[in-house]
């Protein structure tokens, strides 16, 4: 055994958990699983079955974590782990999985399948077998800060657009600021508006915070990838520039997986509870909502729907917070068959966006969000979600589908009033 | 061996070394879950464990309907053939005697034809899960060895059951003997195969539910 594959071997063992080790004991190989998962919906293949994409962690525990196992590989019958093996199931593990929990909604036993695609993405990424596209992010991410190599220059450069065109200060590195906003890439680069949406927000409510210039992407490759040492460092630089601006909250922007990275994992990596809290932006939304610090005025008339990021929603649990801020300022609000908790993933999500190996599959299982669209009529698709909207957007492109796909974050800022 | 010395091995000694393997069997399997633990989470939580845990431990015995639209033949059938097993080994009333013989108490037991009939649904039951195992495509990937020698497992006891009670074939104590055999043979085979789950399906349902449940989400 080379080296490397024994430190994935290692990898994936320390992975083992009492849940992991209850969720494959009770695998009664029944399939359900694979009817929840749109990769296999969309293509019909049955090696898209969630279950058999863990393949990897489950033949260490067999082999490292149970006597019958051990037995088998003692007298040299259990099945080996190798190289080949791993290269052969880098697809699955990365290109048609993006970890959007659903077939840990349905498995009868209860299994929960994404927990362990998770873990099983640690001792991939130990043996090598990870898609370019991935360590291309994640190595930007490290080494400049960003997954798309965005520079705060290029940051800046945005915020004096946005400052001239929307009228606001965008406040950066401000101690004492009650909310540290963190972005995407994404949304600095393709959706600057968010930026302004903000800080119209946030002035509009007297709201107290503040980018950071040494901090401010959210979104962490290292989880998408596999690799929790990296996943940690990028946590860390979030958590040190929120102690050093004393701020009281960290927001995770429009964006599912950063959500799932900083405020669930993240102390987790870094290994310690956090001075401060994390919010969702829709979730401080709906806070001012609550408080009455919202006022907006007119409605959209047009038949409109909410797409649910998974790592916002059924990974999240912010599930009723962008129903609410919808009704606000949408008055043919309708919800898509298995909106909400069930709701089916873009398709483009843990890390299958940054992954162009996996472009194919991934607008091939758009079908499944085209016929949710399609079972609504909807006029308008609203997302919170930078990754998931311009995967929509190309998806809907492909299938010659005309609805636009919108921030509801901006939205919210549209329909706000004046202040006098 | 005659036929009486078999039966009295199979219900003496043979019954012993089933029992012992199958409680040890599944005091380690249970132990070699327990004792990896989890690390605690860190993060702040925004619904509880507990109640989370223990919702799904119902919960997921109701499809949502996404679900049983498109999974109908494997929740249906695995109802039936579920509860036809929990009858036909729980409610026949030569069962509830050797149960009460083993912990002391016992219970109603069902009339007789209503356990006959149930098995004989159960085995038929039995018998299309197996042929959707066969042919569907999913389930053809997934399988392995392993499944078909614990529906193997499964299935007979419930057919010598049957011969025995029917009297059909053997003289009565060979159809006896065999049948328990067959219940022998199960349990010793429990421990080490997906048959666990009839025990360790609480456990990943609770932490299912749990690690929703702590983020604010019934799973
Ligand atoms: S997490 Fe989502 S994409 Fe991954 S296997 Fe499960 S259902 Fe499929
Ligand atoms: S749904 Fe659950 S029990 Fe069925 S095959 Fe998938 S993981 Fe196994």
């Amino acid at each position: 055994m080379s080296t490397k594959l024994e430190q994935a071997v290692h990898a994936l063992k320390e992975q083992i958990d009492a849940p992991v080790a209850s969720f494959l004991s009770s695998c009664v190989h029944c399939g359900m699983c694979a009817q929840a998962c749109l990769f296999h919906t969309e293509t019909g293949d049955p090696k898209y079955t969630p279950i058999l994409k863990v393949e990897p962690l489950r033949r260490v525990w067999q082999q490292e974590y149970t006597f019958w196992g051990r037995m088998k590989k003692m007298f040299g019958l259990a099945k080996p782990i190798t190289d080949e093996f791993l290269a052969e199931w880098e697809e699955l593990v990365y290109d048609s999985c993006t970890m959007c929990g659903r077939c840990s909604m349905v498995c009868p036993v209860g299994n929960d399948i994404t927990y362990m695609i998770r873990k099983t993405r640690e001792g991939m990424a130990v043996s090598g077998h990870v898609p370019d596209g991935l360590v291309g992010a994640t190595t930007r991410a490290v080494t400049i800060g960003s997954p798309m190599g965005v520079k705060f220059v290029a940051l800046e450069a945005q915020i004096r657009h946005v400052e001239k065109d929307y009228g606001y200060k965008v406040p950066v590195d401000v101690e004492g600021a009650d909310y540290l906003c963190m972005l995407s890439s994404m949304e600095i680069m393709n959706f600057p508006e968010y930026i302004g949406a903000i800080a119209k927000i946030f002035d509009h409510a007297d709201v107290s915070w503040t980018l950071s210039s040494k901090a401010f992407e959210a979104t962490n490759s290292g989880i998408q990838i596999g690799v929790s040492d990296i996943a940690a460092e990028l946590v860390q630089r979030i958590v040190s520039e929120a102690e050093r601006l004393k701020v009281k909250c960290v927001i995770s922007p429009e964006c599912g997986h950063a959500y799932t990275a900083i405020r669930w994992e993240g102390p987790n990596l870094a290994g310690k509870k956090f001075g401060f809290k994390v919010r969702h932006i829709l979730e401080v939304l709906d806070e001012l909502r609550q408080e009455g610090r919202l006022k907006t005025e007119g409605m959209k008339d047009n038949r409109l729907t909410y797409h649910d990021p998974c790592q916002i929603g059924r990974r999240g649990g912010v599930l009723e917070q962008p129903r609410n801020l919808i009704n606000m300022v949408a008055s043919d609000f309708v919800e898509m068959p298995d909106a909400g908790k069930m709701n089916w993933c873009c398709g483009a999500g843990g890390g299958v966006s940054t992954n162009e190996r996996a472009d194919e599959i991934r607008l091939k299982s758009f079908q499944r969000k085209k016929e949710q669209l399609e079972a609504v009529q909807a006029e308008t698709l609203v997302s919170a979600c930078s990754n998931c909207r311009i995967h929509i957007e190309d998806g809907l492109e492909a299938y010659h589908m005309d609805i636009p796909v919108i921030s509801l974050t901006e939205t919210l800022a549209e329909h706000l009033v004046d202040k006098e | 061996m005659t036929e009486l010395e078999f039966l009295s091995w199979v219900r003496g000694p043979g019954f012993q070394i089933a029992t012992v393997i199958f409680v040890f069997g599944i005091i380690v399997r249970l132990l070699e879950i327990f004792l990896l633990g989890r690390k605690a989470n860190l993060a702040e939580a925004n619904g509880s464990e507990m109640s989370g845990g223990m919702r799904a431990i119902f919960s997921r015995m109701a499809p949502e309907s996404d679900t049983m639209k498109r999974s109908m033949f494997t929740i249906v059938a695995g109802y039936i053939f579920h509860i036809g097993l929990f009858i036909v080994i729980f409610l026949f009333a030569p069962h509830i005697l050797f149960f009460s013989d083993v912990i002391g108490f016992s219970w109603g037991a069902l009339p007789t034809p209503v356990v006959d009939m149930t098995s004989v649904i159960t085995m038929i039951t039995l018998a299309a899960v197996l042929l959707h195992r066969i042919k569907d495509p999913v389930m053809k990937y997934l399988t392995k060895t392993q499944d078909y020698l614990v529906w193997l497992v499964t299935f007979l006891p419930l057919l010598t059951g049957y011969l025995a009670f029917h009297r059909v074939g053997l003289p009565a104590p060979s159809l006896l003997a065999l049948h328990i055999l067959s219940v022998e043979l199960l349990m010793v085979l429990f421990p080490f195969t997906k048959l666990m789950h009839a025990f360790t399906f609480v456990l990943s349902r609770w932490y299912n539910g749990a690690i929703s449940g702590y983020k604010g989400v019934r799973s």
